[in-house]
């Protein structure tokens, strides 16, 4: 076993140096599904290489595996949306500093008639409460990522069993997949608003409940440690960092999602 | 403690849905391989090539197929099966039996022509013949199950789509590691899969151990 393990290990050394290799101004940056998904890389990327020259190598994750990424050395920067974890990975000495930026709304999504009632609920952890009550079935993440973090934030003590409540699907998928399966199942289900709206078209759901306080979605950004993970480029993120909270991104952030879904997906933190 | 008993769950379904897939693929494909490896009919290339077609199926467009055909808005959405071990079968069959006929056709066929002729010398019936031929090619037939059980037990791409990889419903071995993976639990998923590789090598040994009994005998 230890052999196998060996073996592998240098199998997964020899990948990494590989892409350390390639292109000499490509930056790698780990980040979440929901940050990929919506599409805001994609579209802010070409206007920072056309700033800086910088090629951006986009990995997509969920929150833990997209950190665990960074700490096996594999990233230069991360940008996700889980503050607890964000933290210890800067008290680990894995990042340099958390840098929030940008924020959104969870929205809770679910069948058209609304079985359990939730329209009204004043937060999420309401919401919540009610769905319990009358077992309406909902799908968890059940992933580690950032919006299973945020969910069971607002389930707290409350949360179902999804031994024995079989109202309470853990379905261990990503954000979309996760919205296909409460589609089919009629159930409802805690995601970000961005994946839900490019998704929407092919979902038999709803947004029930946007916007309250319990429900709001941060995302940071954060550059790898060079004192704790060799080989990082240091300068990109820093580059990266700069641009992203700088004047021309954040006015492109702010536009971004407006002309397709009528409103904004991401808002700018104001400092 | 909660962390093994869901682990013995998930092998429960693993096996479950592995050994169901394996029997019903075994079942179905078996004597059609048998058919088309002993003799020579009319469309006999036609059914070689298909087969041989289906054995490239992506696992992923077999589960995208079946999960269409039960999902809520399609023709088998009534019966409510999406997401189960059920359907996880269905889909592990539609993959497999293709195998099962492709291989037991080419094993078969080395020596189904001489076997036959045998039979037909001795005057047997229809039936005999078909025992004496599966008799005869016991230790290849137990080969075909073995590929079976191992394409089935190592599948993800179709169980994850048809089955959702429900905690305590419908999540498997490959479908746990895949999520570790994503979760960035690395080592405890490469923990699974060697795991899983056991169960494997258990299988293949009791396999083993089988066919030398009955050599024995």
């Amino acid at each position: 076993m230890k052999k196998l393990l060996s073996i592998l290990l240098v199998a997964v050394m020899l990948l990494s140096l590989a892409a350390c290799g390639a292109g000499t101004k490509t930056l790698r940056i780990s980040t979440t599904t929901s940050v990929n998904d919506s599409g805001l890389l994609g579209y802010l990327l070409p206007y920072f290489k056309e700033a800086t020259g910088y090629e951006v190598d986009v990995q997509s994750a969920g929150t833990g595996a997209a950190i665990q990424k960074a700490m096996d050395g594999n990233a230069d920067l991360i940008l996700v949306h889980s503050k607890a974890s964000e933290e210890k990975f800067v008290a680990d000495g894995y990042g340099v500093e958390r840098i929030p930026f940008m924020y959104n709304y969870f929205v809770i999504v679910g069948p058209k008639d609304d079985p359990a009632g939730i329209k009204d609920s004043k937060d999420a952890t309401a919401a919540f409460a009610k769905i319990a009550a009358s077992e309406a079935k909902f799908v968890s993440r059940g992933d580690d990522s950032g919006t299973h973090k945020a969910e069971l934030k607002i389930w707290a003590e409350t949360a179902p069993n999804a031994e024995t409540d079989t109202w309470y699907i853990n379905a261990g998928k990503g954000m979309g997949e996760c919205l296909t399966m409460a589609s089919e199942q009629g159930a409802y289900c805690l995601t970000d608003k961005a994946t839900f709206l490019s998704n929407a078209k092919n979902l038999d759901l709803e947004i029930l409940l946007a916007e309250g306080e319990d429900m709001k979605n941060t995302y940071s950004l954060i550059a790898c440690n060079p004192e704790k993970l060799p080989d990082i480029d240091t300068e990109g993120a820093k580059a990266f960092i700069d641009w992203m909270t700088g004047d021309e991104a954040s006015a492109l952030i702010a536009k971004y999602g407006e002309a397709e879904y009528g409103s904004a997906l991401f808002y700018l933190i104001e400092e | 403690m909660n962390m093994d008993r869901e682990l013995f769950q998930i092998l429960g379904v693993t096996l479950r849905m592995s050994l169901f897939s394996t029997c019903i693929s075994c079942l179905i494909g078996m004597p059609l391989g048998v058919l088309t490896g002993k003799g020579d009919f009319k469309g006999k290339g036609t059914i070689k090539k298909l087969t041989g077609t289906l054995m490239g199926l992506p696992p992923v467009v077999a589960g995208l197929i079946v999960y269409m055909l039960f999902s809520k808005n399609g023709p088998l959405g009534a019966l409510g099966l999406l997401f189960t071990v059920e359907v996880m079968v269905v889909a592990q069959c539609i993959l497999i039996t293709p195998v099962v006929i492709g291989i037991t056709e080419s094993m078969t066929s080395i020596n189904a022509k001489s076997i036959s002729e045998t039979a037909k010398g001795l005057n047997f019936s229809k039936r005999k013949t078909a025992l004496l031929l599966l008799s005869e090619n016991k230790q290849a037939l137990l080969s075909v199950v073995l590929t079976a059980f191992g394409r089935s037990i190592a599948e993800v791409g179709a169980v994850s789509l048809v089955g959702g990889n429900i905690q305590w419903k419908t999540r498997v071995m490959t479908t746990a590691i895949m999520l570790e993976t994503n979760k960035g639990n690395f080592s405890f998923a490469l923990a699974l899969g060697i795991v899983l590789l056991l169960i494997s090598l258990i299988v293949n040994v009791l396999a083993s151990v089988l066919v030398k009994e009955d050599k024995n005998a």
